[in-house]
């Protein structure tokens, strides 16, 4: 396989460059002057500036680059590990999950706390997903599909539900957080999701190499030493801590885990000790970049699932067009 | 050092194995013979942990099986798979990388000493052309030949290989068959493998197991144990045998 090691540089690098235009696009633009008046000490500062990029640019970017690392990670992660190229949490129903258990916890238990529910039912959501899927000790590429359809339609519904339960103010912002937007993003957002994030993150990282040999399929995994059991558990629990923290500050957001991994592995080859700390980064910039779209774009703002979407849901069908291309094959 | 004692399997319902006993050496490579269906795989499945036998004992390197866990065992013993179909193309490199899994940190990467281990293993099979190609998009053999590359990473003391020949031409069953002797027989390692070519049996192996229905029928030198009546008898067919000095040749009788 090629090694391209420019390509791995490009994905590296490209959170900062994407940063670096995020900061300075949006509604008020922020010119390199400006910015450079800014970091000068001495200079007088503008009041209204400092508050524009510390307290509603730079947070929503920091956010934005949390969201994208945890998505893009886990799904990388639920790829390997389901040997199936064609998952991510949002097709798996971990998000599904993850938002019924947010809802849950706004509109009815305010004693759960909003992460714990999101990260309980993102859990029962991908464990549903793989029990149903599985047969004879495997778990075949289109079955898991249709049992995450299966799994995300059934939360889906039972968000519905609560949604009928609660009142109209109530019900306008949980249907705008469900179409998966970093307009809540503050600095509070960010200490709440960002280190289960980085948690589930850093545990997928260290076990980036590993995930090889998951991905081998169950015997051959046991083979080479892997306790199997064990450890898909805990790439699993991984990937959805990181899902649901993602999804309880910026609800659902679809696509990114599914296309990210892809662009990577179609740069530099499988080996997930590549894959893994570049779909880490290119998830940041793509996430932050969609969002700095959604934020420009049209006059007010889009929620930035509906960007993400656009550009995943074409991405899908190509790659099931492409099919054995990859070697996968349904 | 393999050591099989009154091994039985059942397979839903099915009684796979029946009261198995096997002995296999260091230095030998032990050639398994037996009918499709005779339960040489069951056998080879035991033997890596991947079946629970109902009953019996298995030693490898002197250690009880059930008490190995599954880290451990990848140290002691890599079994060659008969198929396999990875989802992701890893070049060939990578997947021998993966034979160093057991004997690296959970939570550490591969070091310059697994990827030394890594280049030995290439040059020793002869296969540094293929080194960086995907894996999916090479020939049956070349991957039999990588699959046999992370099976020697994992530094094991027994190797099984489940009809390594599968699939190959006649050259490259040969080829394959002649270096896994010379591993067992310079490395000490002990070899347990299934063909289904008696007379491959007859120039490869040191000690020759018969399997037929589950049961052992015989265990010995090949030149004691292969012949026209027990072949005969193990396949049900008829057989004949030329001989030239020390070579035999087993050929089918039609009728």
């Amino acid at each position: 396989m090629r090694r391209r090691p420019w390509a791995y540089w490009l994905l590296l690098l490209s959170p900062l460059a994407a940063f670096l235009v995020a900061m300075q696009v949006g509604a008020y633009p922020v010119s390199w002057k400006a910015w450079w008046h800014l970091l000068t000490p001495g200079r007088s500062q503008e009041v209204q500036i400092q508050a524009i990029i510390f307290d509603i640019r730079l947070p929503r970017i920091v956010l934005g680059m949390l969201v994208g690392v945890g998505l893009s990670a886990s799904g990388a992660t639920l790829q390997a590990v389901f040997r199936n190229p064609l998952v991510d949490a949002y097709i798996l129903g971990l998000s599904a999950g993850a938002a019924f258990g947010c809802a849950l916890s706004v509109a009815l238990v305010p004693a759960l706390p909003i992460q714990v529910g999101a990260f309980i039912f993102s859990l029962i959501a991908a464990l549903l997903a793989f029990t149903l899927a599985r047969t004879r000790r495997e778990v075949p590429t289109l079955s898991l599909i249709l049992s995450g359809v299966v799994v995300s339609a059934f939360f889906t519904a039972l968000v519905s539900i609560i949604k009928f339960m609660v009142d109209p103010m109530k019900l306008a912002s949980i249907v705008f957080w469900l179409m998966g937007s970093l307009s809540q993003a503050d600095w509070r957002a960010v200490r709440q999701a960002g280190p289960w994030i980085l948690a589930g993150a850093a545990l997928i990282w260290l076990g980036r190499w590993r995930l090889n040999a998951m991905s081998m399929g169950e015997a051959e995994a046991r083979a080479l030493g892997v306790d199997v059991g064990r450890e898909r558990g805990l790439f699993i629990l991984a990937a959805a801590v990181t899902v649901a923290a993602a999804v309880s500050v910026t609800g659902i957001i679809g696509w990114v885990g599914l296309m990210i991994p892809h662009i990577v592995r179609m740069l530099v080859g499988p080996d997930h000790r590549r894959v893994i700390p570049l779909s880490m980064a290119a998830g940041a910039s793509f996430m932050v970049l969609s969002d700095t779209v959604a934020r420009t774009m049209v006059g007010g703002e889009i929620p930035v699932g509906i960007i993400t979407t656009l550009f995943g849901a074409p991405f899908f069908i190509y790659l099931l067009k492409r099919g054995g291309a990859e070697s996968w094959s349904l | 050092m393999i050591a099989v004692n009154d091994l039985s399997v059942r397979l839903n319902g099915q009684l796979i194995l029946h009261q198995v006993s096997l002995k296999a050496r260091p230095g030998d490579v032990t050639v398994l013979l037996g009918p499709n269906g005779s339960g040489k795989t069951t056998l080879l499945l035991s033997l890596s942990a991947q079946i629970t036998p109902q009953e019996g004992h298995i030693l490898l390197a002197d250690q009880p099986l059930a008490e190995l866990k599954t880290r451990d065992l990848a140290q002691v013993l890599a079994i060659v798979p008969q198929e396999h179909h990875p989802v992701f193309p890893y070049t060939v490199r990578e997947v021998i990388l993966l034979g160093r899994l057991s004997r690296v940190g959970f939570w550490s990467q591969p070091g310059a000493r697994d990827r030394e281990v890594v280049t030995e293993i290439i040059e020793l099979l002869g296969i540094k052309h293929l080194a960086d190609k995907p894996y999916t998009r090479i020939s049956g053999g070349e991957r039999q030949l990588a699959l046999l590359g992370r099976c020697l990473a994992q530094e094991p003391l027994v190797l099984l290989l489940d009809e390594p020949t599968n699939h190959l031409d006649f050259r490259n069953q040969v080829m394959i068959l002649q270096l896994i002797g010379n591993l067992a027989h310079r490395q000490g390692l002990t070899v347990l493998l299934t063909l289904h070519d008696p007379n491959l049996a007859l120039v490869f192996a040191d000690q020759v197991i018969l399997l037929a229905a589950g049961r052992i029928v015989a265990q010995g030198r090949p030149a004691d144990v292969i012949g026209p009546e027990t072949m005969a008898q193990l396949y049900g067919l008829e057989v004949g045998m030329l001989c030239q000095g020390e070579q035999r040749l087993l050929y089918p009788k039609l009728t």
